[in-house]
């Protein structure tokens, strides 16, 4: 990493930390982080290996609910939540993967598209998700036993500044979501990311040179699924609820876009596209079904004129 | 009253029936996209969306313009064929020579703008379309009731799949599609005018989705979101039959219908899911899909 790039994620760091208290409204920058945090998962396929998952909304849906569950009807502490969604989505992405590996290219984007709209169907039957009502007043509970992430007044912090609950769910959420980019920016810069990025350049040259591909790309897949149900938790506890929207087709297309808009293949693209979005939706949410035909229109245009993305873009005018 | 398994007959045979009319609009729906993978290398996100297109076609010749049943059959999916081509001329064009990824996504973005636009227009709820007179009622075969509008629908797919397999595969205009298919520079070389087959292609296989989509007009209601519940369906039974073969996909789409049908009568939970479980399977097997050809 150069000092251009470590003064860059210095001021990004220090944006999110300060956000909640220059005028970003809590819940609206943790929802913006946890699709963030999912569009970076998401990236990690397509950006880095090359496979697109049309079906990712299964993970992220999932463990909302596997999360929601644990903290509902078990009682379990937040972090424990999130760390039984984190692994039911990844024992889902290895099953899952282990199928979609077969195919290549357009076939395994169909393959995990229909394998995510049967997933939709029994979430639809299952008695656990609550079907058209989803999981709903899920606790957030207190962090680590000890950090009340739900509706006490708390003490100001230094005796000064007030802090309500969501401002504290906010940094645990920013814990988390630095722990799952973290992971994913070793991942890609570690000999095991070169190895995705050959399979995503040449895979049978890959595979030429004695790399496993398939197990290579199912290793990706379930690290991706897992990042990508990590952030479904901790969608479910900052918003206090899981739903059939989180599991449907249309999920999945948007961390497509969300990750097409802001660069695939990048690292800040998927939180720049997320964010985007997400602001997006937020003003236009009393347009309803405008909302579906702007998304369509970004999706055109991102397609057409804009293939790098809004990352991707600023990096190639910047080399030249 | 007779009985199979302990299921009534006419139970049986009815849910058969439904389940064979929903596979001939798989194979109509299944047919079209290979067809366009076949030529244009695109996987038509969009296809359930203009099979939507079809049905809101027709319902809105009769309802605005009092057009009957038996011209908006030939006048959707006409109309729907224009938007393929207008689709086809300005966007798709300019996407052959990228990763096939990105004509799914750009078909993706075309559905949904195509499913927003019909939602803001007539909202979630469907519009019924009325059946012709000649089709009220049904046949009675004695062990069963047969509607006779489903019996229509099923020879009408039936006829149009056949018809389809025997241009593509027994005409010499088909000949010029499957050379396309193989080596588009050389059979551009030969002088046949590759871009407009591909643009015609497009539209022909949007227009079997159309066409699909006013056959099921009076089956189902017309809604804007009947198209993106049947593709993704559509899709699993691509990867079961493998997009290699015209014959494959009709028989395919066929049998998963039949197969759907019979898990309504038998264990009804399962109905929704039981395509995908068996795409599962076959990924198992056979991943180049029954009918494909491992590239």
């Amino acid at each position: 990493m150069d000092k251009r790039t470590k003064i860059l994620y210095g001021i990004l760091l220090a944006g999110a930390v300060i956000a909640p208290f220059v005028g970003g409204y809590p819940l609206f920058l943790m929802s913006a982080l946890c699709f963030a945090l999912f569009a970076c998962a998401f990236n990690l396929l397509i950006g880095f290996t090359g496979l697109l998952s049309f079906g990712h909304a299964m993970f992220f849906g999932m463990a909302a609910y596997f999360c929601g569950h644990a903290a509902k009807v078990w009682g379990l502490t937040p972090e424990l939540a999130v760390l039984i969604g984190t692994a039911g989505a990844a024992a889902m992405g290895y099953l899952v993967g282990w199928l979609a590996v077969r195919r290549q290219g357009i076939y395994f984007a169909m393959v995990t598209l229909a394998l995510s709209q049967m997933v939709y169907f029994i979430c639809v039957q299952a008695p656990f998700t609550g079907a058209e009502d989803g999981l709903q007043n899920v606790p957030r509970g207190k962090a680590f036993g000890l950090i009340n992430l739900q509706s006490t007044p708390h003490d100001p912090l230094f005796g000064v500044i007030p802090v309500s609950d969501d401002i504290v769910m906010y940094y645990f959420v920013l814990a988390l979501f630095l722990l799952g980019f973290g992971v994913i920016y070793r991942a890609i810069y570690s000999p095991f990311g070169q190895v995705l990025k050959s399979i995503r350049e040449n895979e049978p040259r890959a595979l030429s040179l004695g790399y496993d591909v398939d197990k290579y790309k199912l290793m990706a897949f379930v690290l991706s699924a897992a990042l990508a149900g990590m952030a479904g938790a901790l969608k479910a506890l900052s918003v206090g609820a899981a739903s059939l929207t989180d599991v449907s087709w249309q999920m999945s297309g948007e961390v497509v876009l969300m990750t097409l808009l802001g660069g695939m293949g990048t690292i800040l693209g998927p939180v720049l596209g997320a964010t985007t979005i997400i602001t997006m939706q937020n003003y236009l949410a009393g347009f309803g079904s405008w909302v579906t035909i702007i998304m369509g229109v970004t999706f055109v245009v991102c397609v057409l004129a804009f293939r790098r993305g809004i990352v991707g873009e600023i990096a190639y005018r910047l080399k030249r | 009253m007779t009985e199979i398994f302990g299921v009534p007959t006419q139970a049986l045979m009815g849910q058969l029936m439904i389940g064979l009319v929903n596979g001939s609009f798989y194979a109509m729906l299944s047919l079209g996209l290979a067809v366009i993978f076949g030529m244009l290398n695109v996987v038509n996100f969009a296809h359930g969306a203009f099979y939507m297109m079809g049905a809101f076609f027709s319902w809105m010749l009769l309802n605005y313009f009092g057009v009957n049943y038996w011209w908006s059959l030939l006048l959707a999916p006409l109309g729907v064929a224009i938007v393929g081509i207008i689709i086809e001329k300005t966007m798709l064009r300019w996407l052959y020579q990228l990763d096939h990824l990105y004509g799914l996504l750009l078909t993706f973005g075309l559905a949904l703008i195509i499913e927003g636009i019909f939602r803001d227009q007539y909202g979630v709820s469907g519009q019924p379309y009325d059946l012709p007179e000649l089709f009220k009622g049904a046949f009675d075969l004695g062990f069963m009731m047969l509607p006779k509008y489903r019996a229509w629908v099923i020879v009408a797919c039936l006829s149009i799949c056949f018809a389809t397999w025997f241009v593509i595969e027994r005409t010499r205009l088909g000949s010029y599609l499957r050379a396309g298919t193989e080596n588009p520079k050389l059979v551009q070389a030969f002088g046949i005018n590759v871009p407009l087959m591909v643009t015609l292609t497009y539209a022909f296989g949007v227009g079997l989705a159309g066409l699909a989509g006013v056959l099921a007009a009076p089956v189902y209601q017309v809604n804007p979101l009947m198209g993106s519940n049947i593709v993704i369906v559509v899709f699993a039974v691509v990867v079961i039959g493998g997009m290699g073969s015209i014959l494959g996909a009709i028989v395919t789409g066929l049998a998963l219908g039949l197969i759907e049908g019979l898990t309504k009568v038998f264990y009804p939970e399962a109905s929704a899911t039981v395509v995908f479980i068996i795409m599962a399977i076959v990924l198992l097997i056979r991943p180049a899909g029954l009918f494909g050809r491992e590239k």
